[in-house]
């Protein structure tokens, strides 16, 4: 690739925000998300789509960030973990994940989150191995997994109420 | 109870940020007019540097510098927490595979990834030391010039240091049954999601550096010698760590930034790709040889340890960990006689640091497995035997060290308690116990300050790296406590040496109790004074006064703290200042320079099946307990001793680098590297504590987080002999590993 590298116009909705730029095509949607946009809340790690830090939501489906181009996201509306919170407030998952203590260091979080929520919107009354398998993809290394799965469980009894 | 005070599992403080993706990671912060940097490193571990030539990269649109060892101080300056061994970048030959030889700094990532492919270094490939085996051979090749270890006897050689421990006579010792094996342990790396971020910037007539660090003030001195600045002149920015376990404890490429800021006198920032940080950090990786002797009733005779731990290129901390992390080898029982011999052993391999359990996890997994060993032979019960030969408070255990901290028999009795022990096990299920121990610090130093601000408001500093443990959280609930502040009127601030007293680090389970103590003693100063405010206000004597837990009792009544700051304080505002510190001196005959300022324990109790077809082990039942004096917070030590468990698993079941004949990792990163996901769970983990307020911190606090790793692998690999006979004696007790021990148990 070149430094020079050729630019591309898109428009994505991030968020419910419509934003029109101009990105390199070697570019992923982590990088746009994270040094164009400013969203730093989407985590960059093992970048070949293995960690799950980078999850966003492109057009309803979670996917690893860091494995999608930005060109590819052109037109995609696209949630990250800063658009969990409607209107200044917790989700109900958000705060399941304060409550159970599924949040140590915090770096997987908002990946976590963000496969969580998609998890909910498929299953709202997911089982624990159901539940296990569906973050299998979001590494933890503070190994809050127990408490993760405990979270899901709370806020999927939440929505039940 | 309040659910803000000590004893209450209030929501993490930062909680809200981690959750909605506001909290700001070091590489979350963006410098102004920032360059990108890129490191240059040789495709093998050693070679020897013949040429770089840069002009290619300079020419890239966009580069603006390539740094090689040749734009340092000459000589390069070197550095270490331990030893003064490790350059700035490469000198002459590289040491291991990810060294650098060369550092782009460049106006976008891509034009300093474009420069630094396009850096031509020539270069001769040398045989690396990659074994021990190799770095013990006879007339090897030494991984360190003599020359950089001036009046070192072993300086001729690949033995870094060689310590032993020990009391009694081993060799005169009788014993009516002794068993004898070696035991390995791999190397494996912290694989912290957040991967490791350095930037630096020139700041007046010194320098800012950002990293994500667990030791700010420790590196701030490094930085201080490097670059010849006092230390007023060095801003080391820490915001909280996206998890460390170690691996972020000791400087790394922030003086390397540094002098690039320097040189551009521009801000640069290096962001390490997992791959790069796989070659950054790592575990020792240890090869032990256990002597346990046994009277016929399970009693202990002697302990007698050889451990070589392979460190890597520098040293790093890494010799300390081989040092801290053997001197405990006899395991937290009553012990008439024990040596111990390790050595740290150099290698062309990626420089070893701390990683959670210090040292602890690799003599523990083979002295608790030869334990096993011996109450098997001895027909004993493995759960008895421990609780046979396992001190009692008071007990003796090192003769020159702190004696027994903790009612340690009644962890023994509830981890075993916790998965059935004592009911039959079901066909095929196996059941494994082990008890993990190690030193606590045995130095330290933390300050802080407590803030009580005109509105009743109050601020608490404390300089600990909040890497995920939720040291914010316990400094905030002992403020709740001591003056009666809500946790939403606390603020907790750290991460920035210019702003935030000194704390000497943030490792080996110590901050609940050494700063813990600095931030209750700075309460406490802050009740002394608010006692002094109450004596003058009301018109009496301060002895009639006491404060405590957020209330001024006064002769006639009590008041809330705030209720007297706020008339005492005035129109004029202002505020109160507290300020606390702890510290454990060292002591310079000791030999680790320092006792254990408390132990930690743990016991972990399994129940496993194998799959006699695949070699892939179950975990059904997990239980950990961990002694832990008073649980400030008992969630947030759930969290950190579950934690501790799974992370164990990793190194029992699945982790481990393997290096090729050119010394490089050939399973880097995420895809080849596995660590346990939510599907590598056992079937049922519990935890639970002791608690008898027996610990030297905050209301008998002690350190906790790293004794549920400890005896994670001793404790499966026991439930694994227990459903199948195999006994294996390396890790990780990979599938193919235990399958392989399958066939040739069936052989036979």
């Amino acid at each position: 690739m070149s430094a020079m590298a050729e630019l591309f116009p898109i428009e994505l909705t991030v968020n419910g925000r419509r934003r029109s730029l101009e990105v390199a095509v070697h570019h992923s949607l982590l990088d746009v998300l994270r040094d164009d946009l400013e969203l730093t809340g989407t985590k960059e790690c093992c970048l070949v789509g293995e960690c799950g830090a980078c999850t966003v939501a492109m057009n309803g489906q979670i996917v690893d960030s860091c494995l999608v181009l930005a060109v590819e996201a052109d037109g995609a509306e696209i949630t990250t973990v800063e658009g969990l919170a409607a209107g200044g407030r917790l989700s109900p998952l958000q705060q399941a994940f304060l409550d159970t203590g599924a949040v140590q260091c915090g770096f997987c979080t908002p990946g976590q989150l963000v496969a969580a929520a998609d998890l909910l919107a498929r299953n709202p009354r997911p089982s624990v191995p159901e539940i296990e398998e569906g973050l299998a993809g979001n590494l933890c290394r503070c190994g809050c997994y127990v408490q993760i799965t405990e979270a899901v469980l709370a806020a999927a009894r939440e929505a039940d109420r | 109870m309040s659910t803000d005070r000590v004893g209450a599992s209030p929501n993490r403080v930062g909680g809200v940020g981690r959750v909605t993706g506001a909290q700001r990671y070091a590489a979350d912060i963006k410098l102004a007019d920032a360059l990108q940097v890129k490191l240059v490193c040789l495709p093998v571990a050693r070679g020897r540097i013949v040429s770089i030539d840069s002009s290619a990269a300079l020419a890239v649109p966009g580069v603006r510098f390539v740094m090689t060892a040749a734009d340092l101080p000459q000589p390069v300056p070197r550095f270490g927490p331990q030893f003064t061994d490790r350059p700035v970048m490469a000198v002459g030959e590289t040491k291991y595979h990810g060294e650098p030889v060369a550092a782009v700094a460049a106006e976008t990532k891509d034009a300093a990834e474009e420069g630094a492919r396009l850096v031509r270094v020539d270069y001769e490939a040398l045989r690396p030391i990659v074994t021990l085996a190799d770095a013990l051979a006879p007339g090897a090749d030494l991984v360190q010039d003599a020359s950089i270890r001036p009046r070192d006897p072993l300086a001729g050689t690949n033995v870094l240091r060689e310590h032993r421990f020990g009391w009694g006579d081993v060799d005169a010792t009788p014993a009516d049954l002794v068993v004898e094996n070696s035991y390995t342990f791999p190397i494996v790396t912290h694989f912290a999601i957040e991967p490791h971020v350095f930037m630096a910037a020139p700041d007046g007539d010194g320098i800012a550096v950002w990293s994500s660090i667990q030791h700010p003030y420790w590196l701030q001195r490094i930085l201080a010698g490097v670059l010849d600045l006092p230390l007023s002149r060095v801003r080391v920015f820490a915001p909280d760590p996206g998890g460390g376990f170690g691996g972020k404890q000791h400087a790394k490429y922030e003086p390397l930034v540094a002098f690039l800021a320097l040189l551009t006198g521009r801000p640069c920032r290096l962001v390490l790709s997992l791959e790069q940080t796989f070659q950054a950090v790592r575990r020792t990786c240890t090869e032990v040889h256990v002597r346990t002797g046994l009277m016929s009733d399970g009693t202990l005779a002697f302990v007698d340890v050889k451990a070589d731990y392979n460190i890597g290129a520098y040293a790093d901390i890494a010799d300390r960990v081989v040092g801290k992390g053997s001197y405990p080898a006899a395991g937290p029982y009553r012990v008439p006689a024990v040596r111990i011999v390790s050595r740290s052993v150099l290698s062309h391999t990626t420089p070893a640091t701390a990683m959670r359990g210090f040292g602890n996890p690799q003599v523990n997994w083979a002295v608790e497995s030869n334990l096993d060993e011996g109450a098997r032979a001895l027909g004993i019960d493995r759960r008895d035997i421990r609780l046979r030969n396992v001190a009692r408070t008071g007990d003796t255990l090192n003769p020159v060290d702190t004696r027994c901290d903790g009612e340690w028999d009644q962890a023994v009795r509830r981890a075993a308690e916790m998965i059935g022990w004592d009911t039959p096990a079901p066909p095929g299920h196996g059941r494994g116990i082990a008890l993990g121990f190690k030193s606590g610090p045995t130095t330290g130093l933390s300050q802080s300050t407590v803030r009580l601000l005109s509105d009743g408001s109050a601020l608490v500093y404390a300089g600990t790296s909040d890497m995920g443990q939720g040291a914010r959280t316990v400094w905030a609930q002992i403020v709740a406590t001591e003056l009666g502040v809500p946790l939403e009127r606390i603020t907790t601030v750290s991460g920035d040496t210019a702003v935030v007293p000194y704390d000497q680090q943030t490792s080996a389970s110590r901050s609940t109790v050494l700063m813990g103590n600095a931030v209750l003693r700075a309460c406490q100063d802050v009740q002394a004074k608010v006692r002094a405010m109450a004596a003058r206000l009301h018109g009496v004597p301060e002895e009639q006064i006491t404060v405590e837990r957020g209330i001024v009792r006064l002769p006639d009544r009590e008041v809330a703290i705030v209720d007297v700051v706020k008339p005492g304080l005035g129109r004029m505002a202002g505020e109160i200042v507290g300020n606390g510190m702890a510290r454990k001196d060292a002591e310079p005959d000791h030999p680790l320079q320092g006792s254990a300022a408390f132990f930690e324990f743990n016991c972990t109790a399994v129940e496993a099946t194998v799959d006699e077809e695949t070699g892939d082990i179950t975990l059904h039942k997990y239980a950990t307990v961990s002694d832990v004096g008073k649980a400030i917070n008992p969630l947030q030590v759930r969290m950190q001793d579950e934690g501790a468990a799974i992370q164990g698993l990793g190194h029992t079941l699945m982790e481990h680098y393997i290096y090729d004949d050119e010394g490089r990792i050939r399973n880097l990163g995420a895809i080849d590297y596995r660590i346990p996901t939510s599907m590598d769970l056992p079937l049922e983990l519990h935890s639970d504590v002791i608690e008898n307020a027996d610990g030297p911190g905050p209301y008998g606090a002690k350190g906790m987080s790293e004794g549920a790793l400890i005896s994670a692998a001793a404790a499966v690999a026991g439930a694994v002999r227990d459903a199948t006979g195999i006994v294996i004696r390396d890790l990780p007790l990979s599938p193919e590993r235990v399958w392989r021990a399958l066939q040739e148990r069936s052989a036979r």
